[in-house]
């Protein structure tokens, strides 16, 4: 095809996209003078470059739809809904040409009059209805085709009459005000948009796609060379080698990228979509969209592209009631489908949220019933969760009616079968009267990770490189070699005790199956903020895989993140550091805790934002508390004989210090001897040992947190188990070991009790950190989930002694905080402290600009509690209220 | 290679209605095995098995089947049956099998013929069979020499439940 005709294509394929949105968007904002001119530029472009290319038939019907569009700009005619419709049946009518030029790179035979002819009775409409207009132009492109244009002409003057009659205001109804507020956003990001675009260009996906295919190569290329460059020892190639290796890297880094797409592109048809939707069954229904600019790869995109439509329609269709049943069901007349996507621990969650009626229970058990799916028995025992289920089932429709859009049956089993493909999977749940929701999670698994290829007792295993902070070999002679502390393995590594993990012990490799080489090598991992070795026998190279999730019979298996098949066609499991640190952290424990670290595998270690993993412990008493798992450093079994007593405290030698023990209860009876379990905490370099009876086990579960726990030592519980269980405020039993922190603490007590901070982070987890260390030092703390929360509180008259701030915050983030603090006399003098994981000195210049006296990281625990006690330390001194006193 | 339809019923266990049955059969130890023909993919002699180590004791590894990972299940532990004496201990044969679009393998020692058989012919459980067993065989025939075991492939894969209801025995 000719270049210049494909890219025409190309190009305006897109502005058709655009058209439809804006068209939508003008629509509801009821003419919008903006938004008009972008849409009448657009189409006069498009009947520009077709007279140019000579496509006359394509000219004709934009120039038709152009001469609608100029009289909507005069304001001649009212943007009503069915003008708006004559509009996008001529935008559905040039998309139709461009596919057939597209097949055949020419116009297909026949004419648009019929199109034309209505559109241009549209326009005539206002023409006499006296709205003034170009007489020259109404009709004049086809003037044969005029007896049925004046049938049209009365169809469309009654619509146009009825529009008008129904409304005072040529405005339509219905559209609500935080529609306007929400897409307010939009043409500054289109904005951006435009300007982008003069710095890209367009290729074909082909071409994208092949490259893909030949970096792949390439990598598996320069892995045979590194492996026969290993083999010859130290040559000339070892540098040319390496300056490969890091182009080859970098090159799949950017073919990566450039197969990323804002989910959005997978959005843009859908405010069409709902919209004509609206406009067929006399709903009204808005569509308000999240995070379209959550990227993801392209295939990915185009696997979600239909069932991300499918289930939109399906909630206009079925979920959103008719207007009069919404009223008089107490809730909005408009209906609203919302759609949010976003990242979160390696995986992308896309949300398809209505407010309409929710599941119809009774119906769908019908319809299992009919189609003896169940029988009423077995129904009578399924959970409302396992009923909803039946909806994937092919062929299962409980819309009453089939129409144009769904109830055909056919729909939310290819959905599921689509989004299981990708290995992904699809959540609902549904509240009857309230609406409901679907949650999309799609791992990111297409993406090819690099893993570091190593071997433990002639196995070979894969560990995610991004986990792998360095190598080291063991050697007795360069004293980096194995030592224990009671039995925990670790390593020193600069300075630093190393807690190991050994492969061999933990996937149970008991002796026999491949000797324990004499060299060894641990890799240093991190996880979060923990940082563990593994020792393995072998290390081989980083090769470039395909993560691939287990089959279902192995993930009860700990320890395995997936599994892949190598160049060499070698299948060879993934493990997942995560499971790795939980064994890492509790490896010392002996027995009991690796048994306890085995039977996480029914709770999910590293969960959702809003659950946290904790530490379950029995006291004294036989009670289970838990303790937040990011809070404690170690697990250590002591030997009740090294406990030594100094005036009234219990002390332990560890690690060189004299480390306080403090028991979980009042009256608690030190045993003489056997040993006794002691979850180390560690605080700006003090560690502090809690002795408790036992640990019981590692689990994931949300957790509520009450300040104002009437019981000192708690912050709040957490349903583990269905049951309500304490957690325990490490920094109240912190007080107790070192009651010296502070000058004394019956001073501070009395006069700093009046000291009140605000806490303001969307992360209830920091939020749960942050907090119990400020009340440790005696400050009255409250907690805002974002910065118009906080300012909520400031317009409430409340007044801080200083102000911790999170940067990245939903609904307002804290660098506007901070200028709305700073822009009005009441927190202007208040210290402010931002918290951020976001901590280059770029973003500190901002968080200084913007009004913060502070700026801390939040990416480590230890190092953030030391800078918080010390900046808390300086506000309060400033005072001299609280004088003391941290290192 | 099947159509859905035809897996699907065949999948079912034995109805009134259906005139005959086809099974795959296989031998483990001393017995004599059978899985509805609908439900298998492929046999296959397996090459290189990448154990899974901390996994099931069921589970003997992981190969590759033509670029797709398959997880092979040893059927003589999943039958709690004693590891195979040294003479006879080959690479034995695997049948494999779908579950949930995931695809497994039964490690058995020899697969033998494919057997239509009536489907009346069908006889239930022994009453006195062995909880483990109970719960993943689903009928038995009489041949003229031993007996036609057949196997639930469900119940099989599903390693959790038979843990469960076997323990509480």
């Amino acid at each position: 095809m000719d270049d210049l005709l494909s890219e025409f294509i190309c190009e305006t394929n897109e502005s058709l996209a655009t058209l439809d949105v804006e068209l939508v968007r003008l629509e509801s904002a009821a003419g919008d003078p903006d938004i008009l001119g972008s849409i009448f530029r657009m189409m006069h472009t498009l009947k520009g470059t077709c007279g140019f290319l000579g496509l006359a038939r394509l000219e004709a019907v934009a120039h038709a739809g152009e001469n609608v569009l100029g009289k909507f700009r005069d304001g001649a005619l009212p943007v009503t809904p069915a003008a708006v419709s004559v509009i996008l049946k001529c935008i559905d009518r040039i998309r139709w040409l461009l596919e057939a030029i597209e097949k055949t790179c020419s116009e297909p035979e026949g004419n648009d009059d019929d199109l034309i002819a209505e559109i241009d009775a549209m326009a005539d409409v206002a023409l006499q209805s006296g709205r003034g207009g170009n007489p020259d132009q109404a009709g004049a492109m086809n003037p044969e085709c005029a007896p049925a244009a004046v049938e049209l002409l009365a169809q469309v003057a009654r619509a146009v009459n009825d529009e008008e009659t129904a409304v005072p205001s040529a405005v339509p109804p219905a559209v609500p005000a935080h529609t306007a507020e929400t897409e307010g956003d939009e043409p500054v990001q289109q904005h951006k948009d435009a300007a982008a675009g003069t710095s890209s260009i367009r290729v074909n996906v082909d071409i994208i796609e092949n490259l893909m295919t030949l970096v792949s190569e390439l990598v598996l290329t320069r892995n045979q060379l590194l492996q026969m460059q290993r083999a010859l020892r130290g040559n000339e190639f070892k540098v040319p080698l390496q300056r490969l290796t890091h182009i080859t890297a970098d090159l799949q880094d950017g073919i990566t990228r450039m197969r990323m797409q804002p989910i959005g592109n997978a959005w843009a048809k859908l405010p069409r979509i709902v919209r004509d939707l609206s406009c067929e069954s006399g709903k009204k229904i808005q569509l308000v969209t999240h995070g379209a600019e959550t990227e993801l790869d392209r295939q990915v995109l185009e696997m979600i592209k239909d069932p991300l439509t499918h289930m939109v329609r399906n909630a206009a269709d079925h979920g959103i009631e008719e207007p009069a049943a919404r009223i008089a069901a107490g809730k909005p007349e408009n209906g609203t489908i919302t759609l949010s996507a976003h990242h979160e621990s390696g995986h992308i969650f896309v949300r398809v949220q209505d407010d309409g009626r929710g599941l119809d229970l009774a119906r769908i058990k019908q319809r299992i019933l009919a189609q003896r799916l169940a029988t009423e028995s077995e129904l009578a025992a399924m959970s409302e969760q396992r009923i909803c289920q039946f909806i994937y089932k092919p062929g299962f429709s409980t819309a009453e009616k089939v129409t144009n859009v769904s109830g055909r049956g056919v729909g939310m089993d290819v959905v599921c079968a689509n989004i299981a493909r990708i290995g992904g999977t699809v959540d609902l749940t549904s509240h009857e009267g309230q609406g409901t929701t679907f949650v999309i999670k799609i791992p990111l698994t297409l993406a090819i990770v690099s893993a570091l290829i190593i071997e433990t007792a002639v196995q070979r295993f894969a560990i995610p490189q991004v986990n792998v902070l360095e190598l080291v070999a063991l050697s007795e002679r360069d004293g980096a070699k194995i030592e224990r502390v009671n039995s925990a393995q670790v390593l020193r590594l600069r300075d630093r005790l190393l807690p190991l993990v050994s492969l061999r012990t933990l996937l149970k490799f008991d002796g026999g199956v491949g000797e324990q080489p004499k060299q060894q090598f641990v890799i240093v991992a991190q996880v979060g903020t923990s940082t563990f070795g593994i020792i393995v026998d072998r290390v081989f190279d980083t090769e470039e895989i395909v993560v691939k999730p287990v089959a279902p019979i192995l993930r009860g298996t700990p320890y395995y993140a997936g599994n892949t098949i190598l160049g060499d066609g070698s299948v060879i499991l993934i493990l997942d550091p995560n499971r790795l640190a939980v064994a890492a952290g509790q490896g010392q424990l002996g027995t009991e805790a690796s048994e306890a670290a085995n039977d996480t595998k029914a709770h999910v270690v590293s969960g959702a934002s809003d659950q946290s993993s904790f530490l379950l412990f029995r006291t004294e008493k036989t009670e289970l508390k838990a303790v937040p798992l990011e809070l404690v450093a170690r697990i250590e079994k002591i030997d009740s004989a090294a406990i030594e007593q100094v005036n009234s405290r219990h002390v332990v030698q560890y690690r060189e210090h004299l480390m306080p023990l403090v028991p979980f209860d009042d009256d608690w009876t030190w045993h003489k001897s056997g040993t006794q379990t002691v979850l180390v905490f560690t605080d700006n370099e003090r560690s502090m040992g809690l002795a408790v009876k036992e640990v019981v086990d590692i689990v994931s579960a949300h957790m509520t947190v009450e300040l104002a726990a009437e019981q000192p030592g708690l912050i709040g519980s957490a349903v583990i188990d269905s049951k309500a269980t304490d957690i325990v405020d490490i920094s109240h039993y912190l007080m107790l070991a070192f009651g010296d922190w502070f000058d004394a603490v019956q001073e501070k007590k009395n006069q700093a009790g009046s000291r009140n901070a605000l806490v303001v982070d969307d992360s209830p987890f920091f939020r749960n950190i942050v907090a119990p260390l400020l009340a440790a030092a005696n400050w009255h703390v409250t907690t805002a989930a974002n910065g118009s929360e906080a300012i909520a509180l400031r317009d409430a008259g409340k007044k801080f002694d200083v102000i911790i701030s999170d940067i990245d915050m939903p609904v307002m983030d804290g660098l506007s905080l901070a200028r709305t603090a700073r822009n009005d006399p009441r927190w202007r003098e208040t210290p402010m402290i931002a918290l951020s994981s976001y901590a280059s000195d770029e973003d500190r210049r901002a968080g200084e600009d913007a009004g913060f006296d502070d700026y801390l990281g939040k990416s480590d625990r230890v190092q953030l509690s030391k800078s918080l006690m010390s900046i808390v330390s300086k506000f309060s001194r400033n005072d001299g209220t609280v004088r003391r006193k941290v290192s | 290679m099947y159509d859905t339809a035809t897996k699907a019923e065949l999948a079912e266990p034995a109805r009134e209605e259906q005139e005959i049955e086809s099974f795959v059969t296989f031998t483990v130890g001393d017995h004599f095995l059978g899985v509805p023909i609908g439900r298998v993919q492929d046999i296959l002699v397996p090459d290189v098995i990448a154990p899974v180590p901390g996994g099931p004791i069921e589970v003997s590894g992981l190969i590759n089947l033509r670029g797709r990972i398959v997880t092979v299940i040893d059927l003589r532990a999943r039958l709690s049956l004693p590891p195979p004496s040294r003479e006879t201990s080959n690479r034995g044969k695997c049948v494999t099998v779908e579950k949930d679009g995931e695809f497994y393998t039964l490690l058995v020692d020899a697969v033998g013929d494919v057997v239509i058989l009536p489907a009346y012919q069908r006889e239930s459980n022994p009453p006195t069979l062995d909880p483990l067993w109970q719960n993943i065989v689903r009928g038995v025939f009489r041949q003229q020499d031993n007996l036609l075991i057949i196997l639930d492939v469900d119940r099989v894969l599903d390693l959790d439940n038979s843990r469960t209801e076997f323990n509480a025995e």
